[in-house]
């Protein structure tokens, strides 16, 4: 039958349909608890082999191991701006309300993590290369990348009408990806202090295999976290977006019965 | 990897300050994060409700919104 083949976007068993605040909000909430618990254990083991198995490193001593949060940190605030924009440009280009959650939700986490690799980065740059903080292509860039994600949330929290500040706060996510590329091949495309990449998809990693694995465990667990407490502070965003619509007004009975 | 004791643990080779340094704020960060969120929902939920005891059952709760705040 030819009516069969043709594409039915609300067809109920198609994965969109969470595209709807109102199916994606309880989804939400049954996901969260089990990406939170795996972040729990993936750090739990990584830290394991961080700190139990991974050896010396024999030109840094013990300090090293720091790049079990450095390196995840810096890779998830990078990941994490360019989801952000993904979604950012699918609510401008299809103007699905859930896309602009999504982008706000996910910015204070990665603005975490942003922070997390400076910070890291600055205790591991000083008894390594003598300072806390030099102004090279990485740094600086990265630095950026903090500012990007301060002023999407600032300007998002700051423009009342909700339609307005997603614009806007897309437009920063657009626009600030551009930064992405430029911290991740600084190393390669400017002298700068910081070392060069010791994981790459094109390379053999050169570090002990040990190491390399705890650091990517703890990628996991920052990985799971992410999504974890993304979803659930999506969960609040959709509540006030969706506080006009019947269903809020049941989920809310549903609260107060409870509290 | 064997430490020698808890003691050798803890100095990290004489680099304790960064790497404690690291994961302790690294630690920080996420439970503020954590606490945050769970705030923002309480929050949220709170607030919600009362804006909706404020407005008739078929009112228009954008009206009284901004009085409840």
């Amino acid at each position: 039958m030819m009516t069969d083949k043709l594409p039915r976007p609300n067809q109920p068993k198609s994965l969109l349909r969470f595209s709807a605040p109102q199916l994606f909000y309880p989804l939400a909430g049954r996901l969260a608890p089990w990406f939170a618990s795996a972040a729990v254990v993936l750090a739990a083991v990584g830290l394991y082999i961080g700190f139990f198995v991974a050896p010396t490193d024999f030109q840094q001593g013990e300090v090293y191991r720091v790049i079990f949060i450095h390196v995840p940190a810096a890779w998830m605030s990078m990941f994490v701006y360019l989801v952000m924009a993904f979604w950012a440009a699918v609510g401008l280009v299809m103007n699905t309300r859930m896309s602009f959650m999504m982008a706000k939700a996910l910015a204070p986490t990665g603005a975490m993590f942003c922070f997390v690799a400076l910070w890291t980065g600055a205790l591991w740059g000083k008894p390594t290369w003598g300072a806390y903080w030099v102004w090279d292509a990485r740094l600086t860039s990265q630095l950026l990348l903090m500012f990007l994600y301060l002023g999407f949330m600032a300007l998002t929290a700051a423009i009342e009408d909700p339609r307005r500040s997603d614009r806007a706060g897309a437009l920063i996510a657009l626009v600030g990806a551009v930064n992405v590329p430029i911290i991740y091949f600084s190393v390669k495309w400017w002298n700068t202090l910081h070392q060069g990449a010791s994981v790459s998809l094109t390379n053999a990693p050169t570090m002990a295999s040990t190491m390399l694995a705890g650091m990517l465990v703890m990628a996991f667990a920052a990985w799971a976290y992410t999504i974890a407490v993304t979803l659930w502070r999506v969960r609040s965003l959709i509540l006030e977006r969706e506080r006009h619509t019947e269903w809020v007004g049941h989920e809310l009975d549903l609260q107060e019965g409870r509290a | 990897m064997a430490w020698e004791s808890w003691g050798a643990f803890w100095n990290m080779g004489g680099a304790a300050l960064f790497v404690w340094g690291s994961y302790f704020v690294t630690a920080l960060l996420v439970g503020v994060e954590l606490m945050l969120v769970r705030h923002r929902r309480r929050d949220t939920v709170r607030r919600l409700i009362r804006l909706r005891k404020a407005a008739p059952p078929r009112g228009d709760v954008r009206v009284i919104e901004e009085s409840v705040q």
